[in-house]
């Protein structure tokens, strides 16, 4: 073969169980083949009346206008920021996992990226209803872009953070789609090939743009993956860069810090593998795929959670220590005492983000709290909740006392339609994930057959006589292959 | 197009459809294509096919993303409507590379996906033969195209000699979207 691959014994495999390349299209297909499961019922109608509660929340706010949300003067910024900041958080791990991790080789990533990446499209799309909503008279939305008008033309400010955040977060969705659906054509193909019932057949065909599996094809296919990786490389790190320049270009004492790109960045990254397990770990069982989602991919991004958790940890510690250190007083009072003090009206909410984000994620520094199950769920949900929780204390403590005191607003809590809208998205994101599930192979099945013989445990000990043979051995071997 | 007769092999093993593949190129048989159901890499080298180069235009539309940004936010800020913002430089280059950035990255990819999808001939409604309902499934299909002189039956055996199995010979419509050989290695 033309390029010997090789992957160390010592690695546990990849893919387990006696697989062929045949077993592995079974495995993977058949959720979709067979009809839903009674569990998958009862999430999809949750989240269906998640959802109609959200669409009612927003009909209620876009027909009362911004007021049914509690927002004031004061903190112009509440619930709907925060979690606009947090489901684009979450979205950038799938684009880690599918795009960096690829650049990096990273055999592991074929396990799940399929459904991470899916994550992404979906937490983007929430993410996307906040700021569009919050607009308030929401039919006016596309005068955010740059179009020729009737009032001037009036353009759009190319110099505000606001406009570089429409363009990134639409260019951010866009890409994702992209990327993901063209790696989806192949494998709605072997669905397409399977299908026995006619509907299905159709849907299908139409939904894998007549994949055939040419050679050719493939390798287009091969190359446009890596410059899709390539490019959605820097913009994952260019999206949450820009969301941090929302707050970093202000002059809101808590907000006006250089540090904010990277530390915002790294949150995404820490939140978004949290929701991934969250999904996963429940994906793997109700789908039967633990021989294709293993320990080992929980493991590693559990180690993924520890790293970026800390990397969220010291940059926590660097805005404090430089609040205090620094010569601006109103920065150290946002610290000191909205933050910091305990008893100040929010001073919980600074708490509560410590302890989920830094402290808690330390427990993975132990091999075998990163394999426990429970243990990782747990945890998935508690760094989403702490990282809830940084946005809001970023953008609340920051606000409800501005500059002039007799504005400052300490009662701030979000109305019933403010909360609804929130649930609302997660209807939306579970409703999407759960007609994903059913209807997309949820792992990459091409990409899983192309690592099965390098990391699939059926045949990685054939692997293990080439770690043991001298150079002189194995060199005789690969130059007789061809 | 014209139709066109295939005689049509399959492979269950990479290992022998390489050397099949080398076999069928050195006794000259005219390779139409192989069908696999993941990227086999090397496959492509081991057929003679030109290398892609779906990627440059990627950089064409990604320089095309950016000089668009550039030159339209440059127009807009300095000709169309020099918008006073806080007394800064209307040409605020460093306040743009954002949208720059994101226009570039926008374009190449769209423009990529666009044009895989074109020169693949991929489209939702898109008819196209399949030599093997399996192809995308567990095996690897090899077409061997017959020209007037072609003995199918020699072909046939000499597939199986290979080690193909399910060999038989099929009529179909041939496309345009395969790509070209290259031309030092083109093998028949």
């Amino acid at each position: 073969m033309a390029a010997f691959k090789y992957e160390s014994h010592v690695r546990e495999p990849l893919v387990e169980g006696k697989k062929d390349y045949h077993q592995v299209t079974e495995d993977i297909v058949r959720p979709i083949e067979s009809s839903p499961s009674k569990l998958w019922w009862v999430g999809f109608i949750i989240s269906v009346i998640l959802l109609l509660f959200g669409v009612y929340s927003i009909y209620r706010e876009v027909t009362y206008g911004v007021g049914e949300w509690n927002l004031n003067k004061t903190i112009g910024w509440g619930w709907d920021i925060t979690n606009f900041v947090w489901w684009v958080g979450i979205g950038h791990a799938g684009t880690l996992i599918s795009a960096i991790l690829l650049l990096f080789r990273q055999g592991w990533r074929t396990g799940v990226n399929r459904a991470a990446e899916a994550m992404t499209i979906f937490a983007v799309m929430c993410a996307g209803q906040f700021p569009i909503w919050h607009m308030g008279r929401v039919w006016m939305a596309f005068f955010v872009l740059p179009y020729p008008n009737t009032r001037g033309p009036l353009w759009v400010n190319f110099n505000s953070p606001l406009l570089w955040d429409v363009f990134a977060i639409s260019t951010y969705f866009t890409v994702s789609l992209l990327f993901w659906y063209s790696g989806l054509i192949p494998d709605l193909a072997t669905v397409r090939d399977r299908a026995k019932l006619k509907w299905r057949k159709k849907m299908y065909g139409v939904l894998a743009f007549g994949w055939t599996g040419s050679t050719k094809h493939w390798q287009r296919h091969e190359s446009l993956s890596l410059v899709l990786a390539g490019m959605s490389t820097p913009l994952v790190l260019s999206v949450h860069t820009v969301v941090s320049f929302d707050f970093a270009t202000s002059v809101i004492p808590g907000w006006h810090t250089t540090i904010f790109p990277p530390y915002f960045v790294a949150g995404a990254i820490f939140s978004g593998f949290a929701m991934v397990q969250t999904l996963l770990l429940i994906t793997r069982k109700v789908l039967k795929l633990e021989e294709y989602i293993t320990l080992e991919h929980i493991e590693v991004m559990n180690k993924v959670i520890v790293l970026t958790g800390s990397i969220v940890g010291i940059a926590y510690l660097t805005e404090l220590f430089i609040s205090w250190y620094g010569q601006n007083k109103f920065e150290g009072w946002a610290f000191m005492h909205n933050r910091l003090d305990l008893f100040s009206p929010y001073g919980w909410s600074y708490y509560l983000m410590m302890g989920c984000n830094v402290l808690s994620p330390q427990i993975f520094w132990f091999r075998k709290m990163r394999r426990n199950l429970f243990v990782t769920f747990f945890m998935s949900i508690l760094v989403n909740i702490g990282m809830w929780f940084e946005r809001f204390v970023i953008i609340v403590t920051s606000i409800y006392r501005d500059y002039l005191p007799s504005s400052w607003s300490t009662y701030y809590t979000p109305t019933i339609y403010e909360i609804g809208f929130y649930v609302g998205t997660f209807g939306l994101f579970f409703t999407c994930y759960f007609l994903f599930s059913k209807f997309f192979p949820v792992i990459a099945v091409a990409e899983i057959k192309h690592i099965l013989k390098k990391s699939g445990e059926a045949y990685k000990p054939a692997n293990e006589k080439v770690e043991t043979e001298s150079t002189e051995e194995f060199y005789h071997q690969v130059s007789h292959h061809h | 197009m014209a139709e066109k007769k295939f005689v049509v092999g399959s492979f269950k093993e990479e290992a022998v459809l390489f050397d099949a593949v080398k076999k069928v190129r050195k006794a000259g048989y005219k390779l139409h294509d192989v069908y696999t159901p993941f990227p086999i890499h090397g496959l492509d080298q081991a057929m003679g096919l030109r290398d892609t180069s779906i990627h440059t235009a990627g950089f064409i539309y990604g320089i095309f993303g950016t000089t668009t940004a550039l030159s339209f936010i440059t127009w807009v800020f300095t000709k169309d409507w020099p918008l006073n913002i806080g007394g800064k430089p209307h040409f605020a280059l460093p306040a743009w590379i954002p949208i720059m950035f994101e226009f570039t990255v926008l374009c190449a990819c769209v423009g990529m996906v666009l044009t895989f999808c074109y020169i693949c001939q991929l489209a939702p409604f898109v008819k196209k033969h399949h030599f093997h309902e399996r192809a995308t499934d567990d095996t690897f299909v090899m077409a061997i195209e017959c020209t007037p002189k072609t003995d199918e039956n020699e072909v046939s055996s000499f597939l199986n000699s290979t080690g193909a199995t399910e060999i038989n010979v099929q009529q179909a419509e041939t496309g345009w979207w395969l790509g070209t050989y290259d031309k030092d290695t083109k093998p028949f």
